[in-house]
């Protein structure tokens, strides 16, 4: 099956002229964007010219001691960055850190403050080393550090500068996520500290108020030494002061910001560490603290002796710095870390992928009346992710796309082009002082945008596309983008979730026309006019004229999952060349070493057990992944058994298909094969049960609609026959020891497309494509079925006859045969239960069959 | 059919036994292509009793009785309290104010007989010192009492005050119980069928036992009423005997005998054949002018206006026909200890009189042979010109135990119970699917997406 990324990258601009316009092409608005088309480009050679082969994430320091450090990269190896400088793109990536300009005393305050400054997010480019970025800027608190403040930074490094661009509110709110990790452990570390410091001060004081009244005693009240004495008293005094009110700062957090949208969603995945975390500052100090953490503080408390200390600690450059895991709570750190981790693999892979598998599951969700039948439950690892970059999970009204504004002017296109060349000005780089979300203006933003580009530079290699602070984020970054690209992605909404266009405002307040769906640059991403249509389309999202639609128009680039995988590849090249298998040629898809080894293993009818590899393990979802695996074996299925037709009917009309077997390994293998045909798997698979070895009951055949049942010569054996014997009407018998399948005839051709054994398709995730995408246009007629009013209703209340001509007559008007109709039926049926889930708690679904003749079919 | 599956000599064996009465598995006019199981017993069910168009009690010896809706399959209420198995159950319609409440009663081992409200949940009335564990229930309606049949007749009223009872019967205490004309009642006490009166004088009822008639040879199993005038009774040795229902006199008298007599060629074979065949009238079942009777693992219809067989099978199930129905459309249902349902449709012979003789025993298949040197009662086939046949035209599979019994609601199902624990409602999966795409719009009427 083609996806559409595979035929952007060979397609002109110009093939897409105005003088043809396909019916049955895509909204614009789910439409991929165009590779920009220059002769002799080789679209997947662009990232050549960088320095290291793939994304990573950088997290970098500005250390007080020796400047701007990288400390570490995701994934942490040491061939992920290649040849590339690190030491040097930190050193860029730290300078234009505004923080670092306020940190310490403000002026008119004579003791410590700490600023709740919220990170900085800024899109950085070096052209040289032909990488781009996103920088996370953030700062952490510690007591040792200078201002109390340890400059940070987190960075998503990738050589495809669109890449940055149009996934930045994404990676805003995953890397936001992150942040709230470190900056949640690092205020309890910090509020520790501060305690064990005060103890310190505290039993200083008591020992130097001793020395004090020696010293008068014995020398009296004005020598030099009781002077000095009162001196450092009163310095302690102070410095007691100083970092009461510190820990005063820091327990009184805004309380506020914890209820960060982003954050409830972690906290909900990690119930305990998080929520306890800001609660321990909170409440350790009122007393009221809930006893798991009380106790830990205290036991903390009670196993710190004081020490004494000088009052005035100088600053020193020869002590060491605390690491970063120390200054934030170690669970902390490591949940930073495996945030971080999912970010990198989010983001895999190029721009087309992510951007497909947007589409796609801001299509999939939808889909929610259908998508249940064959529709992959998506993958956990993705879900955190998924969460941002998913249209109407958190807004259920489709994208409205508004037409009100005129198109973009030429005249800001025009500015545009040189502006992303730009130096970080000074004012840019210091931003809004004491940036409390709320005080930020559109003025002051608009402000730094016109400044940024006054101060044009084009000879150096470090550029800032816009420098913003979060609240102007929206603003400036788009302000920024429509001068390039004439579009913008928006989304002004509090929890940076994306939504395809809720119209930004403007610096001049205009409303504009704007859509997520394009990308960000001049090359080829130009989305200028929103067609009205698509926009009435959106406006009305009735289940019923919506969905047959992007079903029906059968793009199959709707249908699949692009999640990259590319993992197993080991660069990007390959990655590329396997997905575009199918329109290049076969012999691109044998360099997968995995696919040479498909191809020969389906040959020779292996027994081993694959048990290892069956993705029916109890309470955890099945993965895509796991998913294309099978459809590598489903392949060698198709190819083995020329009776697969028959099978994959069984399955696709619901009647039960049982895999009778002595070894474990073959019957799972054949389960494994055949579990992607299941409508309706579950989540979990729950309808299918890979291996059995007891009989099953009347109400197991409607649970599970795929069994793996072991054939023992044993009394339970026995009955296990009796079993299939009794139920023999209502399931099909595949006998993989005697290579036989009994099952009802099939006449049609719609599953010899589905499971033609001459198949040209190679590789399992291919053909596992190839499925979903029959599967889809499959499902599609099912929902048109399900939901044609006049073939259901009776016309008076004696006409119950002609409902049941009527039904069949659409489904031959369909072209598809009886057998074919039964399919559609069940699958019909199963749209229906799902929708109405009438179904009280406890009471078993009903189960459907046919009566039928089975026949016998043999190798 | 599975033998390729089985392999083993004995499942030969299973499948040849049964050739001759497998329908296969196509079967057009059997319309219950859908199926919903019902779990809630955790013992044998034995009885199921209609309460209204949408709900039915189910009771067996787990003492308790569920009560559910068939449409949707949700079980309303659990109805505990009895502490042993059910007896007998039966539902109970009075009116109360202007509206028909219909109420449950059941007896129990546990010597109790409890009156339940199904629309709560609740037991209404308890009785728990009776003497003996009841085995029968019939309301009269008309009277507004009802009668409980045990070691002796008790005869109560709505409160479930005792009215009067007869005196202490034998061991076997009454079996069955029907309503006869002019407050008589006919009650099967073993090999006997008592006649009692019920005396109305007032307020009081008093009740005697008037006649006893003893033309049956061993236990009756089975009596029934046929229509106004007639009631039948079945016995243990497959004696059916049609009964007037005002004189009690005999109107019809068949001894239904399997077996041919012996003195054939194969005689011996035939000898340990027929001890195996089991005529035991267990169940009958009567529209007015048919009945249906559940004999040994066979079924017998006879007409009782005609006084004669108008069909029969010897072997329609592969065990013990536990009951039976006579639909409206002349069709017939069976249930068996055998776990199966079966559909019977009554169809005319291809031609009458001689040459239709060997039609018929072809189509008997492997025991057209037995049945062509009848007994006595089968000496009449040939002479009767109406004798038709019973072919099967479906069955239902899904217990794994003994069809206890089974409970039509028409066009919205059949609910069947089991030895096995479960009740199943079969239903029609066309009507079902039709019914669900209403449900289906309705529902995107209600969310305004149509």
């Amino acid at each position: 099956m083609i996806g559409s990324p595979d035929v952007v990258a060979f397609t002109k601009e110009d093939d897409f002229g105005d003088s043809f316009s396909d019916p049955c092409s895509l909204p614009e608005e789910f439409s991929v964007p165009l590779f920009a088309h220059t002769a002799s480009a080789n679209p997947w050679t662009k990232t050549s010219y960088a320095k290291f082969p793939k994304d990573f994430i950088l997290i970098s320091e500005f250390s007080e001691q020796v400047g701007p450090q990288p400390l570490l990269t995701i994934p942490n190896d040491p061939k992920v960055c290649g040849t590339f400088d690190l030491n040097y793109f930190s050193l860029r990536i730290m300078s234009v850190d505004y923080q670092a300009s306020f940190v310490g005393h403000p002026p008119g305050s004579n003791y410590p403050k700490l600023n709740f400054v919220e990170d900085s997010k800024v899109v950085l480019g070096d052209s040289k080393e032909g990488a781009f970025a996103y920088v996370h800027h953030l700062t952490l608190y510690d007591l040792e550090a200078r201002g109390f403040v340890r400059p940070f930074c987190m960075a998503y490094i990738s050589a495809d500068e669109r890449k940055i661009m149009h996934q930045f509110q994404e990676m805003s709110a995953e890397f936001s996520k992150a942040s709230e990790f470190l900056k949640s452990g690092n205020r309890r570390a910090f509020a520790n500290e501060l305690e064990k410091k005060l103890k310190d001060l505290e039993y200083t004081r008591s020992v130097l108020h001793k020395e004090t009244e020696l010293q008068k005693m014995n020398n009296g009240c004005y020598s030099t030494q009781a002077i000095e004495k009162a001196n450092e008293l009163a310095n302690v005094e102070k410095s007691i002061y100083e970092h009461k009110d510190l820990l005063r700062q820091i327990t009184s957090y805004p309380s506020r910001k914890k209820k960060d949208v982003d954050f409830v969603h972690r906290e909900a995945e990690k119930p305990t560490d998080m929520s306890v975390m800001d609660d321990t500052l909170n409440l350790n100090h009122s007393d009221t603290g809930d006893k798991a953490v009380e106790t830990e503080s205290d036991s903390r408390k009670s196993t710190y002796t004081p020490q004494l200390i000088k009052a005035k600690s100088a600053k020193c450059f020869d002590k060491r710095l605390k690491t970063m895991e120390e200054l934030c709570d170690t669970s902390f750190f490591h949940q930073t870390l495996e945030q971080l981790n999912i970010i990198e693999k989010s983001f895999r892979g190029d721009l087309c992928f992510i951007y497909t598998s947007q589409i796609d599951r801001a299509l999939l969700s939808k889909q929610r009346v259908t998508s249940f039948l064959f529709e992959a439950e998506r993958d956990q690892e993705c879900e955190g992710t998924s969460k941002s970059f998913n249209i109407s999970s958190n807004n259920p009204t489709v994208p409205i796309l508004n037409l009100s504004g005129e198109p973009m002017s030429l005249e800001s296109y025009t500015t545009c082009i040189d502006v992303d060349h730009i130096k970080p000005s000074v004012e840019s780089m210091e931003g809004p002082p004491e940036s409390s979300t709320s005080d930020i203006t559109q003025e002051t933003s608009e402000a730094a945008d016109t400044e940024t580009k006054g101060s044009f530079s084009s000879d150096k290699s470090i550029e800032a596309f816009g420098s913003v602070s979060p609240s102007s984020l929206h603003v400036n970054f788009f302000d920024g983008l429509e001068r390039r690209s004439k579009v913008s992605i928006a989304s002004p909404s509090e929890n940076a979730s994306r939504s395809i266009a809720i119209p930004p405002r403007t610096s001049d307040g205009n409303l504009v026309p704007m859509d997520a769906a394009c990308c960000i640059g001049q090359d080829g991403f130009i989305f200028d006019e929103p067609l009205p249509e698509l926009a009435q389309e959106c406006c009305g999202d009735t289940v019923v004229n919506q969905e047959p639609q992007s079903l029906l128009q059968g793009d199959p680039a709707l249908q699949v999952d692009y999640i990259l995988e590319d993992s197993e590849s080991p660069n990007m090249g390959l990655t590329f060349s396997d997905l575009n298998a199918t329109v290049l040629s076969e012999e691109v898809a044998k360099i997968n070493i995995e696919d040479v080894s498909d191809s020969t293993s389906f040959m020779s009818a292996s027994t081993s057990s694959d048990r290892a590899v069956s993705p029916f393990t109890y309470g955890s979802a099945l993965t895509l992944k796991q998913k294309k695996k099978a459809g590598h074996s489903a392949l060698r299925f198709i190819r083995q058994y020329p009776f697969a037709q028959q099978a994959i009917f069984c399955l696709l009309s619901g009647r039960t298909l049982v895999i009778l077997g002595v070894d474990e390994g073959t019957v799972r293998k054949l389960v494994n094969a055949l579990f992607i045909f299941v409508p309706n798997l579950g989540k979990y698979g729950e309808t299918v049960q890979p291996w059995l070895s007891s009989p099953f009951q009347l109400t197991d055949l409607q649970r599970w609609k795929l069994i793996g049942l072991q054939r023992a010569v044993s009394p339970a054996g026995s009955s296990i026959l009796h079993s299939l014997n009794r139920y023999s009407r209502y399931i099909s018998i595949l006998d993989c020891d005697n290579k036989t399948l009994r099952c009802p005839p099939y006449k049609g051709t719609l599953i010899s497309h589905l499971a033609d054994h001459r198949t040209q398709i190679k590789r399992g995730s291919t053909y596992f494509l190839h499925v979903q995408g029959m599967l889809s246009q499959l499902t599609a007629k099912a929902f048109l079925y399900t939901f044609c009013h006049h073939i259901h209703l009776p016309m008076d209340v004696n006409d119950q006859g002609s409902v049941r001509s009527r039904r069949t007559n659409f489904l031959l008007q369909l072209g598809y045969t009886v057998e074919e109709s039964k399919i559609v039926q069940y699958l019909s049926e199963l749209i229906k239960q799902h929708y109405i889930q009438g179904a009280p708690k406890g009471v078993n679904p009903s189960f459907c069959f046919n009566y039928t003749t089975s026949y016998l079919y043999k190798i | 059919m599975l033998r390729w599956i089985l392999g083993g000599r004995e499942a030969q064996g299973t499948v040849e036994k049964s050739a001759a009465l497998f329908i296969g598995e196509e079967q057009p006019k059997n319309c219950f292509t859908e199926m919903q199981v019902l779990k809630g017993h955790f013992d044998i069910v034995r009885f199921l009793v209609q309460i209204d168009d949408l709900r039915f009690a189910s009771a067996g010896d787990d003492s308790q009785v569920l009560i559910w809706n068939v449409e949707t399959g949700e079980c309303l209420f659990a109805l505990r309290g009895h502490t042993q198995q059910i007896t007998a159950m039966t539902s109970y319609t009075f009116v109360r104010g202007r509206n028909a409440h219909t109420a449950l009663i059941t007896a129990s081992s546990d010597r109790t007989l409890s009156l339940w409200d199904p629309d709560s949940g609740h037991r209404v009335q308890n009785i728990s010192d009776l003497q003996s564990s009841v085995k029968c229930l019939l309301v009269l309606d008309r009277l507004d009492v009802w009668l409980s049949g045990g070691n002796e007749l008790c005869v109560w009223n709505r409160e479930f005050e005792l009215q009067c009872k007869t005196v202490h019967h034998s061991d076997a205490g009454i079996s069955a119980m029907v309503e006869l004309p002019k407050n008589f009642i006919a009650a099967a006490m073993d090999k006997e069928i008592v006649i009692f009166k019920l005396n109305l004088s007032g307020s009081d009822i008093a009740v005697m036992a008037m006649r006893h008639l003893a033309d049956h040879q061993d236990t009756i199993h089975s009596l029934i009423n046929i229509n106004g005038d007639l009631f039948a009774s079945g016995s243990h040795i497959g004696e059916l005997i049609v009964w007037d229902s005002v004189d009690w006199t005999i109107q019809a008298y068949e001894h239904i005998l399997w077996e041919e007599p012996a003195g054939d060629s194969q005689s011996e074979v035939k000898l340990t054949h027929q001890k195996q065949i089991e005529r035991s009238i267990q169940h009958m079942s009567s529209d007015g002018e048919y009945i249906v009777a559940a004999v040994g693992s066979g079924l017998y219809v006879y007409n009782v206006l005609m006084k004669s067989v108008v069909a029969y099978r010897k072997i329609a199930h592969d065990s013990n026909v536990l009951h039976t129905m006579l639909q409206e459309d002349g069709r017939l249902m069976s249930c068996s200890e055998d776990g199966s349902v079966r559909m019977w449709e009554l169809q005319d012979l291809p031609l009458p009189a001689e040459p239709a003789s060997s039609g018929f025993f072809g189509m008997f298949g492997t025991f057209g042979r037995s049945s062509k040197q009848t007994g006595p009662p089968a000496k009449k086939i040939p002479e009767v010109p109406s004798l038709r046949s019973l072919e099967l035209i479906g069955d239902l599979i899904g217990h794994s135990g003994a069809v206890q019994m089974f409970l039509s609601f028409k066009e919205k199902g059949l609910v069947t119970c089991s030895t096995d624990h479960l009740l199943i409602v079969w239903k029609d999966g066309e009507l079902q699917s039709q019914l669900r795409s209403l449900a289906v719009f309705r529902k995107l009427e209600e969310n305004q997406e149509l």
